[in-house]
């Protein structure tokens, strides 16, 4: 099976240890991994604050070079830019060709948990992790996309971890794209909130599966001298020491 | 007290933040609402059946909007009520003010309605000397202390027990207690009074079912029972979207709203009420008159996206279930309607101009999406109205003028694989100047005001830096060529 890498911006810049995390976990289960290097952004910062004509720009470009690729899925380690990706039939409303490229291209991509689970029906990605671990529900992960199961599960079998839930794990960590710096007091009072339960689960680490999130809850755990290691969830899956 | 506006939501909301006393009452406001709502929801079985069903039904009644309008005027006629149209909130307000006059009343009772709130018409009625009791308990709290519903469902939930007890002390002259029990009774006593005398009861409408011309109203304190039966006239203020079919659909509207506002199987109190009492002898007002106003409304009609805002029923589920107005309460939104709700609306009600902060109040996290018994894409609308704030040139000019060059610049260069590329090489450059330790840490003077993104992220939260490596140029050094040789293996 041929997957093609959607890394998201942020893991390409930001964290590209989960880009080849992710890259281990794939190939593991038996993926032949390929990247294109002339992906850049999904254009859901333009999307999401109003831009439509901008983000059009980004969904052709994306639709143009996925569509080029024999793949037979397009993976990516990011619930937020997957949901992004299939949502980009919205910004065709007023043209059919482009509208039906984009519903093609959108029902190959899915976020990397879920493929690991819905597609590739693995649920023991065979990873090993020495502590506690609790799991925060990404948004689009969870509500554009429906997965709550599956990570859970990915995360229930990895050898010598505890997993705990934390409290409201389905509720948002306050990033929100431009919200967290138009609205940084709002955002940040929500995500105090998520610091706190963190917290109180004493969790080695707190595993998510968007850079996003974790940029922002990582930022103030960092801030308030909280040990608790924000990791993405293929950096526990590819784990294997 | 000052009102606040939408103009001013970002001030509006770091005060909010700072308010601790808010912020206690707030507290609480998720989890009970939240495990209320939950716990009643799971009493029926099949919950998103009726959402699909409850929605079907609205938007059966809005694509034929006209049609069912005029049955229900038709049929509230022939039982009796008067019907009268509003365009906007300034008729619908003269129209309440012309009956009063016409009957010279004086004595009003009021019950809670957000539709009489849309178009402020206690503030109408006292510029005339006319001053209704509101009989809700927690509007007549909000009336007393001269401030506005900061929720929908429960219009001082913004207000401690103290606060309240303070409040009765000093306007209803009552020895100060927060004893709930010593406070309720005195507001009952209070209103039964204002009941007994009462000339003309004004409500508003929870359905109005086109078949029979027959409203439906909903609460749990009784007040409404006794404003729409025991004085002469009743007075109904009914947006135009208020209308259902038929009768046997309030069955699937009187699971859901209940369930989803106050996590209650079934409120106190439904009312029925079919036009005027038929004899003499009967009891209830001998006139009824129901004012269905649009202020607004064809508008949001007109649009197929904005269409869904109309299938709204006011059950205030995704005001509890924010996690901006969980922070922020109802009054920072500077609006009527507040919450995610309110976000979609009161720009699509009053205009965007100077409500354009609203659609942005938001993290679009989805939950009011999940919790709404009607299934209106929330998001959607937030992200609809959000494209509509980008294309115009409001204001601050300033500031849009910014932002839209930035994003033409971001989609420009960004778009492109080798300007993306030198983008990734000047911020490696650049954060050698703030990073220490791989992390950006606070800002401070020129360099936060340089960057504004920036400094807004780091005075609270520190930033990460760019990796010394991108995924790409470790997958051309290292993992494209570690893929041929398991291939070729």
């Amino acid at each position: 099976m041929k997957v093609s890498l959607f890394i998201t911006c942020l893991v390409d810049q930001l964290c590209p240890q989960v880009g080849v995390a992710a890259v281990e976990v794939l190939r593991r289960a038996g993926c032949e991994v390929v990247f294109d290097e002339r992906q850049t952004c999904c254009g859901q910062p333009a999307f999401n604050t109003g831009y439509r004509s901008e983000a059009r720009k980004f969904a052709e470009r994306f639709i143009e070079i996925f569509e080029e690729s024999d793949a037979d899925y397009i993976v990516s380690p990011s619930g937020s830019c997957t949901a992004m990706a299939r949502h980009f039939y919205e910004l065709f409303e007023d043209d059919e060709k482009w509208r039906a490229r984009a519903e093609k291209i959108a029902a190959k991509t899915f976020e990397f948990t879920g493929f690991l689970v819905n597609v590739l029906k693995i649920e023991d990605a065979g990873a090993r992790f020495n502590g506690r671990l609790t799991w925060h529900d990404a948004c689009h992960a969870l509500r554009d996309l429906n997965l709550k199961p599956e990570p859970r599960a990915l995360l229930k079998n990895v050898r010598d971890a505890e997993f705990v839930e934390m409290k409201n794990s389905d509720v948002c960590c306050g990033f929100g794209g431009t919200f967290s710096v138009k609205y940084p007091e709002i955002s940040v009072a929500i995500l105090d909130n998520k610091i706190e339960a963190i917290k109180e689960t004493n969790a080695d680490a707190v595993v998510a599966c968007d850079a996003s999130c974790l940029m922002q809850i990582g930022g103030r755990l960092s801030r308030l001298g909280v040990k608790t290691k924000p990791l993405h969830i293929a950096e526990i899956l590819a784990n294997q020491e | 007290m000052e009102h606040l506006t939408a103009e001013n939501f970002d001030q509006n909301a770091r005060a909010a933040l700072g308010d601790a006393q808010l912020r206690g009452a707030l507290r609480n406001l998720a989890d009970t609402f939240g495990e209320r709502r939950k716990a009643a929801i799971a009493t029926v079985e099949n919950w998103q059946d009726l959402r699909d069903r409850a929605r079907a039904v609205k938007d059966e009644t809005l694509l034929h909007l006209d049609k069912y309008l005029t049955q229900f005027a038709d049929n509230a006629e022939k039982a009796g009520a008067r019907i009268h149209w509003a365009r906007d909130g300034r008729e619908a307000c003269q129209i309440v003010l012309g009956l009063l006059k016409e009957r010279e009343a004086a004595k009003i009772v009021k019950s809670k309605s957000m539709a009489a709130e849309e178009i402020h018409l206690n503030a109408a009625l006292e510029a005339e000397g006319i001053y209704p009791i509101e009989t809700d308990l927690g509007e007549w709290i909000i009336q007393l202390a001269e401030e506005t519903p900061s929720h929908i469902v429960v219009p001082a939930i913004h207000k401690t027990k103290g606060q309240i007890a303070d409040l009765f002390a000093e306007k209803v002259g009552i020895e100060k207690t927060d004893d709930v029990d010593v406070l309720t009774k005195t507001a009952r006593a209070e209103l039964r009074a204002r009941f007994a005398e009462a000339e003309v009861g004004i409500s508003g409408v929870n359905f109005g079912v086109a078949e029979t011309g027959t409203i439906l109203i909903l609460e749990n304190e009784g007040n409404i029972r006794l404003t729409t039966s025991l004085p002469k006239t009743h007075i109904a203020l009914m947006g135009i979207e208020k209308v259902v079919p038929k009768f046997t659909d309030l069955d699937v509207f009187l699971k859901l709203l209940p369930r989803s506002g106050t996590g209650q199987r079934l409120t106190t109190y439904q009312s029925l009420i079919t036009g005027t009492k038929r004899r003499e002898t009967d009891e209830g007002p001998a006139e009824v008159h129901i004012i269905l106003m649009d202020n607004g409304r064809s508008r949001m009609l007109a649009h197929p996206t904005t269409r869904q805002s109309l299938a709204c029923i006011r059950c205030g589920a995704c005001l509890n279930a924010c996690p901006v107005y969980q922070q922020i309460g109802g009054h920072a939104y500077g609006s009527v309607y507040p919450g995610p709700i309110g976000a979609v609306i009161t720009p699509q009600l009053v205009g965007i101009g100077k409500t354009s902060q609203l659609p942005y109040a938001s993290s679009l996290c989805g939950a009011c999406r999940e919790v709404c018994p009607v299934k209106i894409d929330i998001p959607e609308l937030l992200l609809h109205l959000r494209a509509e704030v980008a294309e115009r040139a409001t204001e601050p000019v300033k500031r849009k003028f910014g932002e839209k060059l930035a994003f033409r610049l971001y989609s420009l260069a960004w778009s492109r694989s080798s300007v993306y590329k030198l983008g990734t090489k000047i911020s490696r450059l650049m954060q050698k100047f703030v990073a220490r330790d791989e992390k950006i840490g606070e800002q401070k003077g020129f360099l936060s005001k340089l960057v504004p993104p920036l400094g807004a992220w780091t005075a609270w939260r520190d930033a990460p830096t760019v990796a010394p490596k991108s995924f790409r140029e470790i997958w051309k050094d290292d993992l494209e060529k570690s893929e041929k040789l398991k291939t070729e293996n």
